[in-house]
């Protein structure tokens, strides 16, 4: 059995968010880190892969800078490494991103036994999309939100969780499952596993690798090909902390009225 | 020259940074407060192999090397220098002279325990007696058939009270003096050993110190660590090595005191402008800041001799000599700059100042620092 495990790097949103004078996002200025979830996902697979010794392979889409990220997912424990990395690729929607990751874990390859592990959605997109469409894209059966998962043999049960309470659902290898922060607590790297880390293989997919994958259009990958396009990205204006009026009674819902009034919101 | 770190290196250095803000930074002021030693920090630490860092898996080491070892306890220190201690004092003053002096044997029964963090390890030189003038040494050990019999006592000894493993030196020969001095490996459980109460610091409260006591304690014959008559080399090379340690703890609290300097006086305001607007604090902090780096540069050179098996001695007592004045130097400063809620314990540069100050006694007081350097230049 082996695990693939999807994971993204992106900016360090908690900190300061840097925008262009044309409102683009600026990622360069911005400290990546890998996306949350996508840590709960990769120490779901690490802790499966403690209690049944199985093969933990991490892939990634990104800039050749996304290695340094892989490196220390091999650290924490993972076993082998990919980065899907091209021009072509760059400026991809989910639609396009979904297209490439799903070409990619297909050419890893998925037995019987496999299970894909994502995040539930990026810190930066926001949109939780590739995950379940990298399930379509390879006809895996798709579990979202996990905050709990059991494996046993092929069988794999996992706990999903809904603004509005729980719901369990059961399934068989292979698969695909989004984990949320309530699923785990990401292990550190240990010391040993960083001087493993550089040992342990990563492998390069450029364009050349899947193009020909049959997963593969041409036409929707890239920013070019990609359904969506994002204008502008801004930090919105803080909402400030708005006025108290203290009291019941008609006098306070007259000092409202008049408030509103000269607004002229009524 | 390269003083660049390698990937692996810069790797751990922000594992080290995390571990130490989620975990160590949290409970700092309770064990400072609490005087309560941190045992379920040293079990994560375990796990995460940081306390057996620069040693080989082949004995249950991580496999790194002496500089990231030195980086883990800055990393530790710049939030608690209690914390910090700990991986020092056990990984340089005991698991290093076992591995370095040990036989075989030795080494295959004590090293993966003490490398894997199960057990913890320590170091007793000082006595009531014998502090800078080591060769004072006391405690006596006489061989009896297959074992020693040792019978004294020790002060000051850094994780005293949760050491299972302790490097311990003693007499067997007063007619030989430094060479009548030799280093045996003591396990709590020996009969006749016992430790006393937790000695009140002024800082490192959290750190357990406290006396060892030898009452015809028996220590197996195979327990003795290096040759008769070498232990007092042992215990001069052992501080070698715990001085990078030292020299780094000091370096960690510097640094940990000018990052929380830096920080409140960009909020403190005072005569309608923030603190860091006034010339006096920003010359101050840069100050602080040089004094910190040039530290850091005489430390990391040190760590990075002692990992190329060059002669790092007089590197070593250069690094604790000046990491350590600048420490208490930079968190005194420090103080200054928080004012009055800087005295407080609400804050932690207090804390830091109480720390810093021991960092230029123990493992060699910055006078017998100086005796080493002064020595090495030839000046006599």
């Amino acid at each position: 059995m082996k695990i693939i495990v999807s994971i993204k790097q992106v900016p360090d949103t908690s900190g300061k968010v840097a925008v262009n004078p044309d409102g683009t996002l600026n990622r360069a200025s911005m400290q990546t880190i890998t996306n949350p979830d996508d840590m709960n996902a990769l120490e779901a697979a690490l802790k499966i892969k403690d209690a049944t010794d199985c093969k933990v392979i991490v892939v990634t889409m990104g800039p050749p800078p996304a290695a340094g990220m892989l490196r220390e997912a091999l650290a924490m424990g993972a076993d082998e490494a990919v980065l899907v990395s091209a021009r072509e690729f760059g400026g991809s929607d989910t639609y396009a991103t979904s297209q490439v990751l799903a070409a990619a874990i297909s050419t890893i390859g998925i037995e019987d036994d496999d299970i894909v592990l994502c995040g539930r959605q990026a810190i930066d997109g926001d949109t939780a999309q590739v995950g379940p469409q990298i399930a379509e894209k390879l006809n895996l059966p798709q579990i979202t939100y996990a905050a709990d998962i059991t494996v046993e043999g092929k069988n794999v049960t996992v706990k999903r969780m809904l603004e509005d309470g729980y719901m369990t659902i059961k399934t068989q290898t292979p698969c695909l499952v989004t984990c949320i922060k309530e699923l785990n607590q990401p292990r550190y790297m240990s010391v040993s596993g960083v001087f493993e880390a550089y040992s342990k293989p990563l492998a390069t997919y450029n364009y050349e690798t899947l193009k020909d994958h049959p997963l593969i259009d041409a036409t929707t990958i890239g920013l070019k090909g990609s359904p969506t396009n994002i204008f502008k990205s801004f930090t919105p204006p803080q909402k400030g902390a708005g006025m108290m009026l203290e009291g019941d009674g008609k006098e306070t819902c007259e000092k409202l009225v008049g408030i509103l009034t000269a607004k002229h919101i009524i | 020259m390269d003083f660049h770190l390698t990937n692996e290196q810069q790797m751990l250095r922000k594992m080290y940074r995390e571990f130490a803000e989620n975990e160590v930074k949290p409970l700092a002021e309770e064990i400072d407060e609490e005087e309560r030693f941190p045992m379920e920090t040293v079990e994560k630490m375990a796990k995460l192999g940081m306390m057996g860092i620069y040693f080989p898996k082949e004995y249950g080491g991580a496999g790194g090397d002496v500089l990231s070892y030195a980086m883990c306890v800055e990393e530790l220190a710049k939030v608690c220098g209690t914390t910090a201690v700990i991986v020092s004092a056990h990984t340089s003053l005991c698991c290093a002279p076992i591995f370095e002096n040990g036989t075989e044997e030795q080494k295959r029964k004590y090293l993966p325990d003490l490398l894997s963090g199960r057990k913890i390890g320590a170091f007793g030189l000082t006595e009531p007696n014998a502090g800078t003038d080591a060769s004072g040494q006391q405690t006596t050990a006489v061989l009896e058939g297959d074992h020693y019999v040792l019978n004294g006592s020790k002060c000051f000894i850094t994780n005293g009270n949760v050491a299972d493993t302790f490097v311990v030196f003693a007499m067997t020969d007063k007619s030989k003096g430094n060479h009548g001095i030799s280093a045996f490996i003591v396990e709590k459980s020996f009969p006749g050993f016992s430790t006393g109460k937790h000695e009140k610091k002024m800082g490192i409260r959290g750190s357990s110190t406290c006396d060892l006591i030898f009452e015809d304690c028996i220590v197996p014959k195979e327990n003795l660590l290096g040759k008769e008559g070498k232990g007092f080399k042992i215990a001069m090379q052992t501080l070698d090595g715990g001085r990078i340690g030292i020299a780094a703890q000091a370096l960690g609290l510097g640094e940990g005191a000018v990052n929380e300097a830096v920080k409140y006086t960009q909020e403190r305001v005072q005569f309608g402008r923030r603190l860091s607007q006034f010339q006096n604090t920003q010359f101050q902090l840069a100050d602080m800041h040089t004094r910190m780096q040039a530290a850091q540069y005489l430390v990391y050179a040190a760590a990075m001799k002692k990992q190329n098996h060059e002669d790092y001695s007089m590197d070593a007592s250069m690094a604790k000599l000046f990491a350590a004045e600048a420490a208490s130097d930079v968190t005194r400063r420090a103080v200054q700059l928080f004012g009055g809620y800087g005295y407080t314990r609400e804050y932690p540069v207090e804390r830091m100042m109480r720390d810093a100050k021991i960092t230029e006694i123990y493992e060699g007081t910055s006078e017998v620092q100086r005796m080493v350097i002064s020595s090495r230049l030839g000046v006599k």
